[in-house]
């Protein structure tokens, strides 16, 4: 196909998908140093899960105070809004990317708005910045109305100013249970307890790497004090095994766990709440990354991540990461490798104090990550009535069956004989926990299309 | 002691407030929420059922990933209350399944 040079589609040199904290890194970098930037994002404004923030139209005074570190925003977007004003970033918001296709450097960016297909991006070189969401561990209860994602509670939080109840359990796994914590409790709720299935032992065996992101203990501390003031203190090696309640949720069951996740029999005791933030960590979405052929490896979180250069280049050439796709790393290396990608896009050399500050961020998210890994024994809180797969309603006792009886030894094949990670959600939800019950590994997403796409989108495409 | 709400949490207010209908009530909403945001604000957490087991259920995951939070909107099913902003006079209906009852065999 050609195209004329004044095609603004052909204009893009680099199409970056995701404007959390990785894409608008990039995009600002990438602009200051010359290169065309299209910035496609589904969010309705920049900053990605992380930096989510309310709509102009509620009028909050003091957004920042449900964020950390929100100057480091504050300054990318403001960039992000001249280099639009001179033409050099191309912001495309509301655009949800389902599809990348191409080679070396002439790719196609497919996207869509909530009601229509948008018109396809052309660009030279593309990074995805996807980021992540969060990983669930199924119990029983759990899809009961309020319970809901940690991150989800943060999200509703930061971006609806609103609470799913008035008395809220923290439970899961990993830092961010602590954010969440402390905003929920200064917006209001009573937080009866924040529930931790790892210790903190782990750690110890870190102690270097900890003490080399003094940045990273200040933020662990300021969660620690916000949690004092509010009296809210940490469980840990504990999990909510059970949520109950009539058409919405009541109480949990938290109980103890030893040291590969199993609950301890007899621990059992009931927690009255009418909600339960619940997450395991995150989880990279890699939809796209993985539909175009990128490598992947496991990280120290046991999740599926990306195998990318010190460039951050992927294994597909002419294809770029940064942050969450990666590997788990939160949003101040999420900001540096943005950063490094665009300027390796650009070609250009990268600072050895970036570089190490990548090193060093990427060390403590490693530490971090296999101290929150989940333990093998979790299952031990499934009843064969669980719902494993939200979507398709399928509890864990015919994930099982399909294991030990029908002899599926991966979650594809459960898949296939179950329909577990077939709805809605393509497995996102289900998926780890599906991995787990097959006795496999996390296997890297197979998506072809990273979102749903209406059939009349799909047939707008051009033939070739 | 004063009560600690998000908004208060947040400071300022609202460009303007309105309702919309959700089946039977009227839903206050701000400009610039979500229909979620707004059916949380009003206490309601649940508002479809699966089609399986009609299982009541709303946002699970809060960021238009999950899928959990389906809803009918202006007569469109299979909305993502998470993602679609309130709209003065917006009509929100509960969704029973696939949502597309009018296509049942």
């Amino acid at each position: 196909m050609t195209t004329s040079p004044s095609d603004p589609a052909e204009a893009a040199g680099l199409a970056i998908v995701g404007a959390g904290p990785a894409g608008l890194a990039a995009a600002v970098t990438a602009a200051s140093l010359g290169l065309p930037v299209t910035l496609l994002d589904a969010g309705a404004r920049p900053g990605g899960q992380y930096y989510r923030h309310p709509d102009p139209a509620l009028g909050a005074e003091r957004p920042h105070v449900l964020h950390h570190d929100w100057a480091a925003f504050a300054g990318r977007e403001a960039e992000l809004r001249a280099h639009e004003r001179a033409g050099r970033i191309r912001h495309l918001p509301g655009r949800q990317v389902w599809s990348v296709t191409g080679s070396g450097t002439d790719w196609t960016v497919h996207s869509r708005t909530e009601d229509t297909a948008g018109e396809p991006v052309r660009a030279r070189a593309v990074l995805l910045a996807t980021g992540a969401y969060e990983r669930q561990l199924p119990f029983p209860g759990w899809t009961l109305p309020g319970v809901v994602g940690a991150g989800g509670a943060q999200a509703m939080l930061k971006g609806g100013l609103v609470l799913p109840g008035r008395r809220v359990v923290v439970a899961g796994s990993g830092p961010l249970l602590l954010a969440v914590a402390a905003s929920l409790a200064a917006a209001g709720a009573r937080v009866p307890a924040v529930v931790e299935a790892a210790g903190y032992g782990p750690y110890a065996r870190h102690t270097g790497t900890l003490l080399r992101n003094p940045a990273k203990l200040a933020e662990g501390a300021l969660y620690g004090g916000a949690l004092l003031r509010h009296r809210v203190r940490p469980l840990l090696r504990h999990a909510v095994v059970e949520a109950h309640g009539t058409g919405r949720v009541e109480a949990v069951t938290v109980a103890r766990l030893d040291r590969d996740w199993r609950p301890v029999p007899g621990t059992g005791r009931r927690v009255p709440c009418d909600a339960l933030a619940v997450g395991h960590g995150l989880v990279p979405e890699l939809s796209l990354a993985t539909a175009l052929g990128c490598a992947t490896r496991t990280a120290a979180d046991g999740t599926v991540a990306l195998v990318l250069t010190p460039g951050l280049r992927t294994s597909v050439p002419g294809i770029w990461s940064a942050g969450e796709t990666g590997g788990v790393g939160g949003a101040r290396l999420a900001l540096v490798e943005g950063e490094i990608a665009a300027l390796s896009v650009a070609g250009r050399p990268v600072p050895a104090g970036l570089a190490r500050r990548r090193e060093r961020l990427r060390a403590f998210a490693d530490a971090m990550g296999a101290a929150h890994r989940p333990g093998p024994g979790w299952t031990g809180w499934l009843r064969e009535e669980t719902a494993v797969c939200r979507c398709e309603e399928v509890p864990a006792g015919r994930v099982r069956e399909a294991v030990e009886e029908l002899g599926a030894t991966d979650a594809r094949t459960v898949k296939l004989l179950t329909r577990a990670g077939m709805g809605w959600c393509q497995g996102r939800m289900c998926g780890p926990a599906v991995a787990a019950l097959a006795g496999d590994g996390p296997a890297p997403d197979r998506r072809p299309l990273a979102c749903p796409v209406r059939l009349g989108q799909l047939a707008e495409l051009p033939a070739d | 002691m004063s009560r600690r709400t998000p908004r208060a949490l947040v400071g300022g207010a609202p460009q303007e407030t309105f309702t919309f209908r959700f089946d039977d009530r009227e839903i206050p909403a701000a400009a610039g929420q979500t229909v979620a945001a707004a059916l949380w604000g009003a206490g309601v957490l649940a508002w479809r059922t699966t089609r399986g087991t009609g299982e009541p259920r709303g946002v699970f995951c809060g960021i238009g990933q999950c899928f959990d939070c389906l809803v009918t909107v202006d007569g469109a099913p299979n909305r993502r209350a998470c993602l679609v902003p309130a709209r003065p006079g917006g009509l929100v209906t509960s969704q029973e399944g696939t949502g597309h009852d009018d296509l049942a065999v």
